[in-house]
């Protein structure tokens, strides 16, 4: 949809300007990422609205977003950094620092935790050897906690990676990451 | 109006409030978090519960948050019911678990909010024995301490920061427990309206760093009220000295001017008072020869006088003698008393305004438009609800911050009259912002560069200061085709002029806002033209904001004599005197009142001028470079040791009060006029009577009274300040808190006899924790306390309602001009367009909130952000040249060469360059005289690592903070 500013008139470009000098992360974003946010912008109301999607679309090939990459991806939509920062560190889904090959989100959240959550939370990073937030020597796993998978009937619930794990519980995680590593 | 029932009392109330502006309003006690008067009701903290009844017989009631309510006619409410008040301390209660209860070690303490409101939700004790959540605090820059465990996620800090004053570089990050208010990473805090975050926090998240070096209680701060010299928007402030040094400034509320807000110019520009370059002592200039030493034999050394001595010398001045001339030198930053005095000093036909020509014809043309019956000069308030803003030729963030502020709220008003007509009411901050879908009241912006309101425009014109008149002058004639036309301007121009003079004339409200600041006179012709053919569409004058440098650039105009052998009076002016009297054998002295003329016309044409004069007798309050250079050298008060007048752009005459004494022999300039035509008065038998009245000013007040009668633009001045003999139930107002600390300790280690309070006897205020505190009177009041309310929400107590006007009426007096001459018609003189010549750039002044202000550049935090300045270059002088952003360049000058960083800016012309004004460490350039300068590069930035394009696989870069 388009933003009407009923007033405002279009000046020419001779006269407005609002040109931009090339930032300094001009050439960071590769053309096939820009490609990708391109396609996004026209689906929202605002620049800041396709942030989250941006973000993801850039981690999809970096692993995670770093500094640099959040001031590129900032810079190429016109944001504030400090904006897209408050984006990427509110979603669980962006990863500000490297994570795993696999990421396990398992859920904390009420039903899970009536469920034993906090049993299966506990036998995770037993297994592991991490703590919530933290990455396996390896580089195999990332634990992170995350509020409701949707699968509430189905508690306690993990996903590893794409991968949804319902019904949880100490035996099935053995079997689980028995599996993984067979 | 509306009558509503709170804890089974009446009230009669204004219709379409919150129920908590309204509490607050009436005077009753609701506590609050995230409701700000200026940001509106977002709901967000829950504190103000208040339980609602739906009728008399009603018994249980519900609870609402009252920042959400709206009052309804026959409402019946209570604060006092249990379950509301159980509710709020609940809310404290739980945002308590999180915060570290530090108060002994916080600064916020004492004058906290939320300690304010802990206790008016009557949670007094802590239940809660898990651990609490901890940040890592960032450096925000020089001027802001960051402790965000003290954090109870009220959300008015970004609300603040972003909403109100268009910051970008403050964010709420983080979600759940761990929301953090802070930037992406560390580093000062970009916008120049940061400060008021320091007010804005209910809780001690945010402090005054400056603060921090010197801190003091609150309590334990000697304030009185004074007003913010660093520009003339004429902020109100409160000043805080202990132990003799100036520890703080903060705002002082002030209903038409600053409201809750200042700058962070005028808020931490304070630390030049401490300086080390402070003069204290009277100090005569002797040449000697240093032996073993590389001085040069002229170098002077300043032993110090004895004050009688200088007077004496100062005196001597007095006596006729027809081989000398004394010529005085007044100042745009020095009070119109001083001003005067010295004007009465020297006689009216030896004073000079001192400023260049340039800057004398500025001030006189801002003043005539002010004087125009076509001219209506805006408060604040007023500023903020304009429909329709043009600017011309101003960069306001930079030469009058607190106007920029208010004109970035005024862009909302077509939003807010969109939330009017859908009945939304205009303090539901939330759904108003909502509606919001990038609809602005029209904002037109004609400079020479962007300027940081660039974001809310709705158009803007980026061009040569010849180029802004003739859009000017094409605006006016659109507006009325009588005025005179502009020929050769480019189509989109035409149709952009067209499309502002049909805003301006469409809005109920249009603003003008124009000024100096492009150091060009036909920008001010051409808003003369604007005006004049708006007031006659509109048959009524037009609010035109006409903005000058200095805090008394207006009052220093209105002080020029009327002569009538009126001579120009600017500083090129005493040159040639200087010259003609020392070919015609004649000495000239110069008394210069607080003035470097070195910042003000060409360094080389200053030097002659003041090596030229037989004696230099200079009064200040730095050692600046004229100083440097006196024979004779008197030290004079900052603002805030001295009482005074200043006449801000809105043409408001206000009066401020010393906070403290000046150390040593610190006192105002126009007493060491006053004592040395004393000394005069009673050495000689014969002296004139202007001398000999002034030898009977004792106070501040005789100053007043002689100036009103000699400058008939000032009728009414000597009325401004309440009398010196005011009493309140026959006491002086204090300046010391009732609970100000140690006082008969405090200087113990030096003598252990108490130390005597210094006794006034120019004002109505004491140096005393004795007198009377909170019935003062505005101009009178330096900082509002009210039992219950320690923080700065207190002002609230003293509002006739919550964010309106103070009791007792708003201080300060806004002067009628009388236009000089009679009304001359039409301004025909159109420049003509800029030429852009590649080898010769043209210099256009560029102003920075942070560096382009004389004294509050020997403030470290705004001279370590002074450093930022850079010389704004037209990405297309820049191609031809070879420059990126951030390069070293540097600007040949006639015979002066330059360097500084460079900025691009695609919006700029070819052809001219925006240079940073009085920035420490550069040259003065007198752009009268060298209007031109050749551009090279000097050296290539470093380049940022970051412009590479990495693989796309996991880069091996630094995590983030999360
Ligand atoms: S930092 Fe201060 S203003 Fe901001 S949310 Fe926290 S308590 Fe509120
Ligand atoms: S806007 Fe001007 S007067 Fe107000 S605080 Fe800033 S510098 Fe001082
Ligand atoms: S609470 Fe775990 S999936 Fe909903
Ligand atoms: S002040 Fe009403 S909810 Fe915060």
């Amino acid at each position: 949809m388009a933003r009407t500013i009923e007033k405002a008139v279009t000046v020419e470009p001779e006269i407005i300007a609002r040109e931009k000098v090339p930032g300094p992360y001009a050439n960071y974003l590769t053309a096939q990422e820009k490609a990708e946010i391109d396609h996004e912008i026209p689906r929202y109301e605002t620049k800041r609205a396709v942030g989250i999607d941006a973000l993801k679309i850039v981690q999809k090939y970096r692993g995670w977003i770093s500094d640099d990459t959040l001031k590129a991806v900032a810079e190429y939509l016109s944001l504030s950094v400090a904006e897209l920062e408050g984006v990427a560190t509110f979603y669980t889904l962006i990863f500000r620092e490297p994570v795993g090959r696999q990421v396990i989100y398992y859920c904390d959240s009420v039903s899970c935790w009536i469920m034993g959550g906090e049993q299966v939370r506990a036998k995770l990073e037993e297994h592991l050897g991490i703590k919530p937030g933290e990455t396996t020597a390896d580089g195999e796993y990332t634990l992170i906690p995350i509020q409701c998978l949707g699968d509430c009937d189905k508690a306690p619930v993990m996903m590893v990676g794409e991968q949804m794990h319902r019904h949880l519980s100490c035996e099935k995680i053995r079997e689980i990451f028995a599996g993984e590593n067979a | 109006m509306p009558k509503i029932k709170i804890d089974g009392k009446e009230y009669e109330v204004e219709a379409g409030q919150n129920l908590l502006h309204t509490c607050l309003s009436l005077g009753l006690d609701l506590p609050y978090f995230c409701w700000h008067p200026e940001m509106g009701s977002v709901g967000a903290c829950r504190q103000c519960a208040v339980t609602q009844y739906a009728n008399e017989e009603d018994e249980r009631g519900r609870l609402v948050m009252g920042c959400m309510t709206p009052v309804t006619d026959g409402g019946i409410y209570s604060i006092g019911d249990q379950s509301a008040q159980d509710f709020r301390s609940a809310v404290i209660e739980d945002l308590m678990t999180n915060h570290p209860h530090d108060c002994p070690v916080c600064e916020e303490g004492g004058e906290c909010h939320l300690q304010d409101m802990t206790e008016m939700s009557g949670h007094t004790v802590r239940y809660y024995e898990g651990s609490k959540r901890t940040h890592v605090n960032q450096d925000l820059g020089p001027f802001i301490n960051h402790e965000m465990n003290r954090c109870i996620t009220c959300y008015r800090c970004v609300r603040y920061y972003r909403e109100y004053a268009g910051g970008t570089d403050l964010a709420a990050l983080g979600r759940n427990y761990q929301v953090y208010f802070g930037r992406q990473q560390d580093g000062a805090l970009e916008s120049e309206f940061a400060g008021n975050l320091v007010e804005v926090c209910p809780t001690g998240v945010f402090t005054d760093k400056t603060f921090s070096g010197h801190y003091a209680r609150k309590w334990d701060l000697q304030t009185a009220p004074s007003v913010c010299n660093h520009c003339a928007v004429g902020c109100n402030t409160t000043p805080g000295e202990r132990y003799g040094a100036l520890r703080r400034v903060v705002n002082r509320y002030h209903g038409d001017i600053n409201g809750y807000f200042l700058c962070d110019r005028g808020r931490f520009g304070y630390e030049y008072v401490n300086s080390e370059l402070r003069l204290k002592r009277v100090l005569g200039a002797a040449e000697k020869d240093l032996l073993a030493t590389t001085a040069t034999k002229d170098t002077k050394v300043f032993p110090e006088i004895s004050p009688q001595k200088g007077v004496q010398k100062l005196a001597e001045l007095l006596s006729p003698d027809s081989a000398r001339q004394v010529i005085g030198i007044g100042s745009p930053r020095a009070t119109l008393e001083n001003n005067f005095a010295l004007r009465q000093f020297v006689g009216d036909e030896n004073f000079y305004l001192g400023v260049s020509p340039r800057a004398a014809s500025l001030m006189e043309g801002c003043k005539s438009l002010h004087a125009s019956p076509d001219t209506r000069s805006p408060t604040i308030p007023d500023i903020e609800a304009a429909d329709a803003v043009f600017i011309l030729g101003e960069d306001v963030s930079n030469t009058a911050p607190r106007v920029a502020l208010a004109l970035r709220q005024s862009v909302r008003n077509a939003v807010l009259d969109k939330a009017r007509k859908l009945k939304i009411p205009t303090w539901q901050d939330a759904a108003v912002r909502q509606l919001d879908d990038g609809e602005r009241s029209p904002l037109f912006i004609a400079a020479t560069e962007p300027t940081r309101l660039a974001d809310v425009v709705s158009g803007l014109l980026v061009a040569a200061p010849q180029d802004l008149a003739r859009f000017g002058f094409a605006v006016a004639h659109t507006i009325d085709p009588s005025a005179p036309a502009v020929t050769g301007l480019s189509q989109p121009q035409q149709r952009a002029a067209v499309q502002v003079a049909e805003w301006l004339m469409s809005a109920r409200n249009p603003l003008l806002v124009t000024g100096s600041g492009c150091q060009s006179e036909d920008i001010i012709e051409a808003s003369r033209n604007i005006t004049r053919a708006l007031a006659k569409h509109r048959a009524a004058p037009v609010n035109t904001c006409i903005v000058q440098p200095e805090a008394n650039s207006l009052g220093l105009s209105l002080l020029q004599p009327e002569t009538p052998t009126a001579h120009q009076q600017h500083l090129m002016q005493v040159a040639q005197l200087v010259e003609e009297n020392q070919e015609a054998g004649l000495g000239t002295c110069l008394v210069i009142l607080e003035n470097d003329l070195f910042t003000r016309i060409d360094p080389h044409i200053a030097e002659r001028l003041i090596r030229g004069a037989k004696t230099v007798v200079v009064l200040d309050v730095l050692l600046t470079g004229t100083t440097q250079r006196a024979d004779l050298i008197f030290p004079a008060s900052a603002v805030v040791e001295s009482q005074g007048t200043f006449v801000s752009n809105e043409g408001r005459a206000q009066h401020f009060y010393p906070v403290y004494e000046g150390s040593d022999y610190i006192q105002e300039s126009w007493r060491w006029l006053a004592d040395a035509a004393l000394y005069f008065c009673q050495h000689n038998t014969e002296f004139p009577p202007h001398i000999e009245a002034m030898a009977n000013w004792e106070h501040t007040a005789d100053v007043d009274a002689a100036l009103q009668n000699a400058v008939p633009g000032l009728a009414g001045i000597s009325e401004i300040p309440p009398d010196r003999n005011f009493r309140i139930s026959g006491l002086k107002v204090a300046r010391q808190t009732h609970r100000y600390s140690g006082r008969t300790a405090m200087y113990a280690n030096l003598c252990v006899a108490e130390k005597k309070q210094p006794v006034d006897d120019d004002s109505p205020l004491s140096y005393s924790m004795e007198g009377a505190h909170s019935e003062a009177p505005p101009a009178l009041a330096s900082s509002s306390w009210a039992p219950g309310w320690n923080s700065n929400q207190s002002i609230n107590k003293f509002q006739d309602e919550v964010g309106g006007h103070l009791r007792g009426g708003e201080s300060g007096l806004r002067l009628t001009l009388e236009e000089a001459g009679s009304d001359s018609g039409w301004k025909t003189e159109i420049p003509n367009a800029f030429a852009a010549d590649p080898e010769q750039l043209l210099i256009v002044p560029r102003y920075c909130v942070f560096g382009s202000d004389e004294l509050s550049n020997e403030a470290p935090g705004v001279r370590e952000l002074s450093a930022r300045a850079k010389l704004l270059v037209s990405s297309l002088d820049a191609d031809r040249l070879d420059i990126r952003n951030h390069d070293r360049v540097g600007l040949q000058i006639r015979d002066q060469d330059l360097e500084l960083d460079a900025e691009l800016c695609a919006d700029l012309p070819a052809g001219m360059v925006c240079l940073p004004m009085g920035i420490p460490g550069l040259p003065h350039i007198d752009l009268d005289i060298s209007a031109y300068a050749g551009l090279r590069l000097v050296q290539r930035a470093a380049t940022a690592p970051v412009s590479r394009n990495p693989s796309p696989d996991i880069a091996p870069e630094t995590g983030g903070q999360q």
